[in-house]
C-alpha cells in the first residue's frame, strides 16, 4: 500500500457559515494502480487532490483525518519536509495546462527547476534530463522546443510538458486532475494513452480525478464515486460498470448518451440539483434526487458498507438493517 | 419532412489579423473557408470539430454576429446576404441562437424576467401589458417557476441560467434556433436535463436545430444529419445512423474511435491521430488534413478534394473516394 487516506474531512470557513468540502473520506492506494475519483461540479474531489497535496488555499483547512504516505502523515509534516515530498514522490498535472506553466519562464527551465530542487544534479545533468523527459512523453524535436515559451505550443503540448516536469523525479504517485478535460478527443486519446504508456514504464501509481465515466472505463483500475464530499460507492472498473450499485451511479451512467445507442428515447435524467452546501440534508446527501429513497434515507445517513468487495453508501444495501426495516413491516 | 429551411452556399469568413502598409491584407486567418450545406425544416443539424475548425464562427454568421466574406445564405427562399441592415434585421427574429456560456451570456444586472421580455419588446411582438404573462408562459416551457423571474442570473444554477438562455432564444418565436456547445459547460446529470428539454421543445414548438458540440455522443442523441468539420472546411455530411455506421473521411473515423467507452470490458482498437490540429492561418497544402492522415495518398498533399456525393445521402471530401 502506497498511500492511506484515514477519515480526511477538508473545511472551508465562510462568513455564511462553514463548507464540510470533503467529509470523512477513507481509501487507499497501491502502488502503480491507478484509481479514478469521478464526481459532478462540487463534489470534493479536486480538494480532495489538493488536501493531500498540501496546496489547501485559505479559508481551506484540513478539519481532521490523516493522509500516510508511505506511513507518514503528510498533514503532520512542516512546509519544508512536505517540500521535500512535494513534486518529488508525489507531483500533480492539472486542468489548465495554460494557466498552470509559467508564461515568462522557458519549458526547459522549468523543468530544470523542479529536478535541481529534488535530485542532486549539475545544471548540465538536468538538462540532459529534460530533454530526454520532454521526448519520452512525445515531444517532437526535444532539444530544440525545450526554449520554447508555454504560449508557443498549443493545449496538448503544455499538458505533455505539465507530464513530463510531473515525472521528471520518477514519482511514486502521479496525481492528474482533469488532466483530459480542456483537451479535445483526438488529444485526449493522445493524453490518455501517454498516461497509460508511462505507468508501465516508471510504475507510479495515479490518482485520476475526473468528471468524465468514459475516461475512467478507459483508464482506471479502481474507481471512487463522490457526491457531496462523501464517497457513495467504490469498486474496481468492471464491477462498477458492470453491476452499479448506488442509485446516483446508475443515475449517471444512464444519463450520458452512448455513442453505440440506436434508440431515439429520452435520456434518463436525475432530477433536481446538487444541494446548496451550507444547507445539506440531513440524511443522504443525495436523498432529494433519489428515485428509490426510502423513508429512513431523509434521517439518517447511510454507512459505507461492503457488498462482496464493492462498497457502497446506501440504504438499499443495507444488510443489517434490512432484517430490521422487515420487523418494522 | 425534406423542405429546405436554410441554404448555405459556398460560405467564407476571413479574418484578417494584420495588414501592410498600404492596406493589403498580409496574414489572413481562413476560420470557414467555402462551406455548403443545407438545413432542412424541422430537422436537427449536428455539426461536429475540434477547437478552431470554424463551427462557432459558422454559426455567429447565421444570427450575424459575423458577416460572411464570401458566399449566401439562403433562408425560406430569401437571400439574406443580399439584404441590407435594416431589411436584414427584420429576420434576425427567425434565427436565434443559445450560448455556451450560462455564466457569460446573460446579464448580471437584468432580472431573469428583463432578460426573457427584452427580446419580445425590442420586436414589439406583444403590447406591454401582454409581454408578462409571455415571460411566465416561457419560464413554465423551460422548466423554470414563475417566481424566478424576479430573480437574477447569480442567483441561478449553471442548467438554470442555460434554461433562461433558452427561453430568451424561444421568446421570439424563431424557426431555427443556433445551439452553440449548448450543454457542453454543464454537469452530465443536468446535461441531461437540457438535452431533453431540448428535445421535447423542439417537437412541441417545430423547431430547426443547428446543433453544434464537440461532444460526438451528445450531437448522435440530438441530430437527424451531422456535418464535421476540419479547419474551416466540411468534411462529410451525412445522416446521423450512416455517420456512425459507416464513417467514410479518416478524421471522422479518428473521431469517432478516440470517443472512450463506457465498458471496461470492451477495449477498442483506437485510432490514435499524430500530433496537433494545425494552425487554420498557414493550413497544409493540399488536403487540410493531409498532416495527420493515417490514409494518406500521393495525390493529397497537393490536390484538395473537393465534397463529393458517394450515396444518396452522403457526402465525404477526400481523395479516398473519388
Amino acid at each position: 500500500m502506497l498511500m492511506e487516506v484515514k477519515a480526511l474531512s477538508t473545511e472551508f470557513k465562510l462568513k455564511r457559515g462553514t463548507v464540510r468540502a470533503v467529509d470523512d473520506i477513507s481509501f487507499t492506494i497501491d502502488e502503480g494502480e491507478i484509481l479514478a475519483i469521478v464526481g459532478e461540479s462540487g463534489s470534493g474531489k479536486s480538494v480532495t487532490a489538493l488536501s493531500i497535496m498540501g496546496l489547501l488555499q485559505n479559508p481551506g483547512r484540513i478539519a481532521g483525518g490523516e493522509i500516510l504516505f508511505k506511513s507518514q502523515d503528510l498533514n503532520k509534516l512542516s512546509q519544508k519536509e512536505l517540500q521535500k515530498i512535494r513534486g518529488n514522490r508525489i507531483s500533480m498535472i492539472f486542468q489548465e495546462p495554460m494557466t498552470s506553466l509559467n508564461p515568462v519562464w522557458r519549458i526547459k527551465d522549468q523543468i530544470m527547476e523542479s529536478i535541481m530542487t529534488h535530485m542532486k544534479v549539475s545544471q548540465k545533468e538536468a538538462l540532459a534530463r529534460t530533454i530526454e523527459m520532454l521526448d519520452t512523453v512525445g515531444i517532437p524535436s526535444p532539444a530544440e522546443r525545450a526554449n520554447d515559451y508555454p504560449h508557443q505550443m498549443s493545449g496538448g503540448m503544455r499538458q505533455r510538458v505539465m507530464t513530463a516536469m510531473a515525472l521528471s523525479c520518477g514519482p511514486d504517485l502521479l496525481i492528474a486532475d482533469e488532466p483530459t478535460t480542456a483537451l479535445d478527443v483526438t488529444i485526449q486519446a493522445q493524453i490518455l494513452e501517454l498516461l497509460y504508456r508511462m505507468r508501465e514504464k516508471f510504475g507510479m501509481a495515479v490518482l485520476l480525478i475526473t468528471h468524465d465515466l468514459g475516461v475512467v472505463s478507459e483508464a482506471a483500475d479502481r474507481v471512487i464515486v463522490m457526491y457531496c464530499g462523501k464517497i457513495v460507492e467504490e469498486a474496481d472498473v468492471k464491477s462498477l460498470f458492470a453491476r452499479p450499485l448506488h442509485p446516483y451511479t446508475v443515475g449517471l451512467l444512464q444519463s450520458i448518451p452512448q455513442i453505440d445507442d440506436e434508440s431515439d428515447e429520452p435520456l434518463y435524467m436525475i432530477k433536481g440539483m446538487v444541494p446548496n452546501p451550507l444547507r445539506m440534508p440531513r440524511g443522504c446527501p443525495f436523498s432529494d434526487r433519489c428515485d428509490r429513497c426510502l423513508e429512513r434515507c431523509s434521517q439518517e445517513m447511510p454507512k459505507l458498507q461492503d457488498v462482496d468487495g464493492h462498497k457502497v453508501r446506501c440504504f438499499l444495501y443495507d444488510v443489517v438493517s434490512e432484517g430490521g426495516h422487515a420487523q418494522n413491516e | 419532412m425534406n423542405e429546405v429551411l436554410m441554404e448555405i452556399l459556398n460560405l467564407s469568413k476571413h479574418f484578417i489579423l494584420d495588414t501592410n502598409l498600404f492596406g493589403k491584407p498580409t496574414i489572413v486567418l481562413k476560420a470557414v473557408d467555402d462551406v455548403s450545406f443545407t438545413i432542412n425544416k424541422g430537422e436537427a443539424f449536428g455539426l461536429v470539430g475540434e477547437s478552431g475548425c470554424g463551427k462557432t464562427t459558422l454559426g455567429k454568421i447565421l444570427v450575424n454576429l459575423h458577416s460572411p466574406t464570401h458566399g449566401k445564405i439562403v433562408f425560406e427562399g430569401k437571400e439574406l446576404t443580399a439584404l441590407n441592415d435594416k431589411q436584414r434585421r427584420s429576420y434576425c427574429k427567425d434565427i436565434q441562437m443559445i450560448f455556451q456560456d450560462p455564466y457569460g451570456s446573460l446579464n448580471p444586472r437584468m432580472t431573469v424576467g428583463d432578460i426573457i421580455a427584452e427580446p419580445i419588446i425590442i420586436n414589439q411582438l406583444l403590447p406591454a401589458n401582454k409581454v408578462e404573462e409571455r415571460v411566465i408562459y416561457l419560464l413554465n416551457c423551460v422548466g423554470l417557476a414563475q417566481h424566478q423571474r424576479n430573480r437574477y442570473p447569480h442567483e441561478f444554477s449553471g442548467g438554470q441560467r442555460q434554461r433562461v438562455g433558452i427561453a430568451r432564444a424561444l421568446a421570439v418565436e424563431p424557426k431555427l434556433i443556433v445551439c452553440d456547445e449548448a450543454v457542453s459547460a454543464l454537469d452530465v446529470s443536468i446535461q441531461a436535463q437540457v438535452l431533453n428539454l431540448l428535445v421535447d421543445l423542439k417537437k412541441e414548438f417545430g423547431l430547426t436545430y443547428l446543433f453544434i458540440a464537440h461532444g460526438l455522443n451528445v450531437v448522435k442523441h440530438i441530430s437527424d444529419r451531422v456535418g464535421v468539420m476540419y479547419l474551416g472546411k466540411m468534411v462529410e455530411i451525412t445522416s446521423k445512423r450512416e455517420l456512425y455506421s459507416n464513417p467514410l473521411h479518416p478524421y471522422t473515423q479518428a473521431l469517432l474511435s478516440a470517443i472512450p467507452i463506457m465498458n471496461p470490458e470492451k477495449k477498442k482498437e483506437r485510432i490514435i491521430l499524430k500530433g496537433d490540429v494545425p494552425s487554420p492561418i498557414n493550413p497544409p497544402a493540399g488536403c487540410r488534413f493531409c498532416s495527420r492522415c493515417f490514409k494518406e495518398l500521393d495525390q493529397c498533399k497537393l490536390k484538395e478534394p473537393l465534397l463529393k456525393q458517394v450515396s444518396p445521402n452522403h457526402w465525404v471530401a477526400c481523395h479516398l473516394f473519388e
